[in-house]
């Protein structure tokens, strides 16, 4: 462990919040062209990554564990909100027979 | 005496408190037993007010309760009982109480007559207030509050439309009389720092002319009494005044409220005396009123709108006295005609109540039969407003004549030329009225008889006194000793002071007595030779008049002309305001907010797809323009 | 280094996965790859504790539930809807724009040290837990009682009620 981490000494900051910036600009992407609604949802968990990832990131460059138990929460909310989200779509399923996030368009006017 | 003052305006006040609450549960007999007996009780009040302040000269003047103070500004709620508020006292309650006596028997069949004695008492109430306020402010409380009075009054009868527009019309023209008076009270506060009268009359007193508008503040108080007074151009509302039931009309709109506006100036005549200009135009509205309301008089057929003229027309006289300076004369003119014009009118409600309701000249006639009593006094009261010595109206006219010779002799001949139309018309009247045979239907001839004696015995007090009221004001030049005018003197001393005496030579006031007594006898005979003996009656309405009777007739077409200059224009720019401003401007300028926003919604709410997806995007977007900001924003600090 | 190179390469490749797969199932399956991949980044920054809990509660919990809430619908045919390449052209480029501005902020920061560790200690079970149950004692326990509403919350959304059933 201690090798593996004296490789990371030279990683710039700059290339975390690159990778993290990339993947949450995926998951907006998914959000974005995707209709089926879990997978919507994936895309979300995607974006929620890319910030833990930051956290912790910035957590080790400032050697503050507030980050990291920061990520940890988020994860708390994470599985809390999963557990609601797919309880919701469950519900959808069942009252339209589809989970097509374009069949939902009530919500107007 | 001092210490039961107050209660002379109370009694009246509870009684319309008593009778406005008991007006559906109490009897009739009961409601004008105590209406009569609270004015009655007031007038015995007044009489000991009366005869102390004649025994002491001095005026009573008592503090009931700080009304209000602001800074340095205090309007005591007090009254000041002097000779000249201690004569209206007398007339208000004592005429007052004559009138309630007989309406006791004129209203008796009314439907509503617990509420009219209940108004007749908020009416003496208010009067009362008007004449014995220290200050101007509850002279105006008490301006404001009979003229509600004269509104309630003369729309008592409300179910009637003309009446209720009667009183809409009077109510009306006394408010422009109103806002003058108030303007002028505002100068007299914003000039002299108070409005109590006996701080401003002695402040004026001690001024140069030039030192204040006086002009300007007597104007505006000489429009007040204008309006209430109903002189040129705010007369018209009197006449109408008479949709209001008789007693109301002899009491209100001839005996008290009317002269309302003489009380005023000549309570004020300090400042209207530094006001020459302001006289000259009192002199000058009064004269022409006095004619101008004469002239309509001559033609008119019903009996009390005949009154209603007489009234403006006396009133016009009275301005006139006021105008040249003759206060004192002025005012006995008021007291006399309180007399006689009330007597007037309760003997024309007692012919009205004689024919059933009727009040039109043309179907009346041969009455002197039948109404003894009513004939007699009605006569006793047309002789005293002809000036037709010994009673009253000579004295009292002859005074006002006289100081208006010592102004200008126009004035005296036009005023002898009105005092002959009034003659003329008052006699004429009396002819239509009780002599030749009855005009009337059958039907109504059955129905003639004498009035009660609570009608007949209030008639026989006021042709009493209208006979020697005149007695107390008998000029020098004919021996007397002129009793009012030694008693009034204090309250005018200061204009006396500044105008001076003025006395004519004993010859010259015999010629001029003798030429006005002369004129209205030949008017009076005129009147004789055409009414009686060739039996003249006025045409029916439809038919053609000459020229001049019909321009008379129509009272020349004042109400038109009113119509014409003022309520049309209003009425169109009323219009212009509602169909161009309201409708087209402000309107559309609403509506075409509302539309607006309803256009745009419409079109804006084609963004909501209801689709999440675009919902995200368009928080995509939303997020990106955020950050851009704020990457200038971080860039612009670097 | 280059491990973080490699990893990180593999981070991106799999998470475009995720967003283009047609099946969902194989969406999901790529994207508990992407997570194994972050589960690596956190032990290269020594932050054990992170790697073992994501490990578990991400690819074990959430993306098991995402499978079987899959199996739940049955949705394994290919039926999605396509959406039209406009509407998808959009969004790569809202995307891309949104990636060019951070990236751009990132740039005017002009910082670029390296990711060293002060405390070899620091991402431990043993330090992590001192700090959490200490300054973070409060929020840990609101957590728990937020967890427990989620549950609640689900329980209540996913049974059919009696009622409408019938």
């Amino acid at each position: 462990m201690q090798s593996l981490t004296n490789t990371m000494q030279a990683v710039p900051l700059n290339n975390y919040i690159l990778l993290s910036a990339i993947i949450f600009s995926i998951g907006v992407i998914g959000v974005l062209i995707r209709r089926n609604a879990i997978v919507i949802f994936m895309s979300v968990e995607l974006m929620l990554n890319a910030v833990n990832l930051l956290l912790a990131a910035f957590s080790v460059y400032r050697g503050d564990a507030t980050g990291q138990v920061f990520v940890f929460f988020i994860m708390a909310l994470a599985a809390a909100e999963v557990a609601i989200g797919l309880a919701i779509i469950v519900m959808i399923y069942r009252n339209t027979n589809s989970i097509d996030i374009n069949v939902l368009n009530r919500l107007k006017w | 005496m001092d210490k039961y003052i107050w209660l002379i305006p109370l009694l009246p006040l509870a009684g319309f408190i008593i009778n406005g609450i008991g007006r559906n549960s109490l009897s009739k007999n009961t409601i004008g037993f105590i209406a009569s007996l609270l004015v009655f009780a007031s007038f015995a009040l007044s009489v000991g007010a009366f005869l102390q302040i004649k025994s002491t000269g001095l005026p009573i003047n008592v503090t009931v309760f700080d009304w209000f103070a602001v800074d340095n500004f205090k309007v005591p709620f007090s009254f000041l009982v002097d000779q000249l508020s201690s004569i209206m006292l007398l007339i208000i309650t004592g005429v007052g109480f004559l009138i309630h006596l007989y309406s006791i028997g004129y209203m008796h069949d009314d439907n509503g007559f617990g509420k009219f004695f209940a108004y007749l008492n908020l009416f003496v109430f208010f009067m009362l207030l008007l004449v014995m306020g220290s200050n101007y402010l509850i002279m105006f409380i008490g301006w404001e509050g009979v003229g509600l009075c004269s509104y309630l009054l003369i729309g008592f009868w409300y179910t009637n439309p003309s009446y209720a527009d009667a009183a809409k019309k009077a109510f009306v023209m006394n408010r422009i009389g109103d806002l003058g008076f108030l303007i002028g009270i505002f100068l007299i506060f914003t000039y002299f720092g108070s409005i109590t009268y006996a701080d401003v009359f002695s402040k004026a007193a001690g001024m140069h002319s030039k030192d204040a508008p006086f002009v300007l503040i007597t104007l505006m108080l000489f429009v007040g009494a204008v309006g209430k007074s109903a002189q040129l151009p705010l007369f018209t509302w009197l006449p109408d005044a008479m949709a209001g039931p008789t007693p109301v009309s002899a009491l209100i709109h001839a005996a008290t409220m009317v002269t309302a506006g003489i009380y005023m100036i000549a309570r004020s005549n300090i400042l209207f005396t530094m006001a020459p200009d302001t006289m000259e135009v009192i002199a000058i509205v009064g004269l022409v009123t006095a004619t101008f309301a004469a002239l309509i008089a001559l033609t008119q057929t019903d009996i009390k709108k005949v009154l209603a003229y007489s009234t403006v027309s006396q009133l016009g006289y009275m301005f006139l006295g006021l105008g040249v300076g003759a206060y004192t004369g002025a005012f006995f003119h008021v007291l006399t005609h309180a007399f006689f014009k009330a007597l007037l009118f309760l003997g024309a409600g007692s012919v009205i109540h004689a024919v059933s309701g009727e009040q039109d000249m043309r179907n009346m006639g041969g009455l002197k039969g039948k109404l003894p009593i009513t004939f007699i006094t009605m006569l006793v009261g047309t002789i005293a407003i002809s000036g037709i010595p010994p009673f009253a109206g000579f004295f009292s006219k002859d005074e006002i004549l006289a100081h208006a010779f010592m102004h200008s002799t126009t004035f005296y001949v036009v005023g002898v030329i009105t005092a002959m139309f009034t003659s003329f018309y008052m006699f004429r009247m009396l002819y239509l009225t009780f002599y030749g045979k009855f005009r009337g239907t059958t039907e109504q001839e059955h129905h003639l008889h004498e009035s009660p004696s609570n009608m007949t015995i209030p008639l026989i007090i006021l042709a009493i006194l209208s006979a020697v009221g005149g007695f107390i004001g008998v000029p020098e030049s004919l021996g007397g000793h002129h009793e009012l005018e030694h008693f009034l003197a204090p309250v005018f001393e200061r204009s006396t002071k500044i105008m001076g005496e003025q006395t004519l030579p004993k010859n010259t006031e015999w010629v001029l007595m003798a030429v006005s007594v002369l004129g209205a006898i030949a008017a009076l005979g005129y009147a004789y030779s055409k009414y009686v003996k060739k039996a003249d009656i006025p045409v029916a309405e439809t038919e053609e008049r000459p020229a001049l009777v019909s321009l008379s007739y129509h009272k020349f077409y004042i109400d038109e002309l009113y119509d014409t200059l003022i309520r049309k224009p209003l009425d169109a720019l009323s219009v212009f305001l509602y169909k161009v401003v309201d409708l087209l401007g402000i309107d559309d300028f609403i509506n075409g907010l509302g539309k607006g926003t309803i256009e745009a919604s419409k079109g804006l709410r084609l963004l909501q797809t209801g689709n999440v997806g675009s919902y995200i995007f368009m928080m995509i977007i939303g997020i990106i323009a955020i950050l851009v900001y704020s990457f200038i924003s971080i860039h612009n600090i670097k | 280094m280059n491990t973080f190179y490699f990893i990180a390469f593999l981070s991106i490749f799999f998470s475009i996965l995720v967003i283009s797969a047609k099946s969902p199932v194989h969406s999901i399956l790529y994207l508990i790859l992407t997570f194994f991949t972050f589960t690596i980044h956190y032990i290269l920054l020594n932050a054990q504790f992170l790697a073992i809990v994501n490990f578990i509660v991400y690819m074990g919990a959430i993306l098991v539930l995402f499978l079987y809430t899959l199996m739940l619908i049955n949705l394994n045919k290919e039926a999605e809807p396509v959406k039209s390449n406009l509407v998808k052209l959009a969004a790569v480029i809202g995307g891309g724009c949104f990636l060019i501005t951070i990236v751009a902020s990132l740039k005017l920061l002009n910082v670029s040290p390296g990711v060293s560790l002060q405390n070899p200690g620091l991402g431990l079970v043993k330090n992590l837990g001192k700090v959490l149950f200490n300054e973070f004692l409060l929020p840990f326990e609101v957590s728990s009682i937020l967890l427990l509403s989620a549950m609640v919350g689900a329980v209540l959304l996913a049974t059919k009620e009696p009622k409408s059933a019938a």
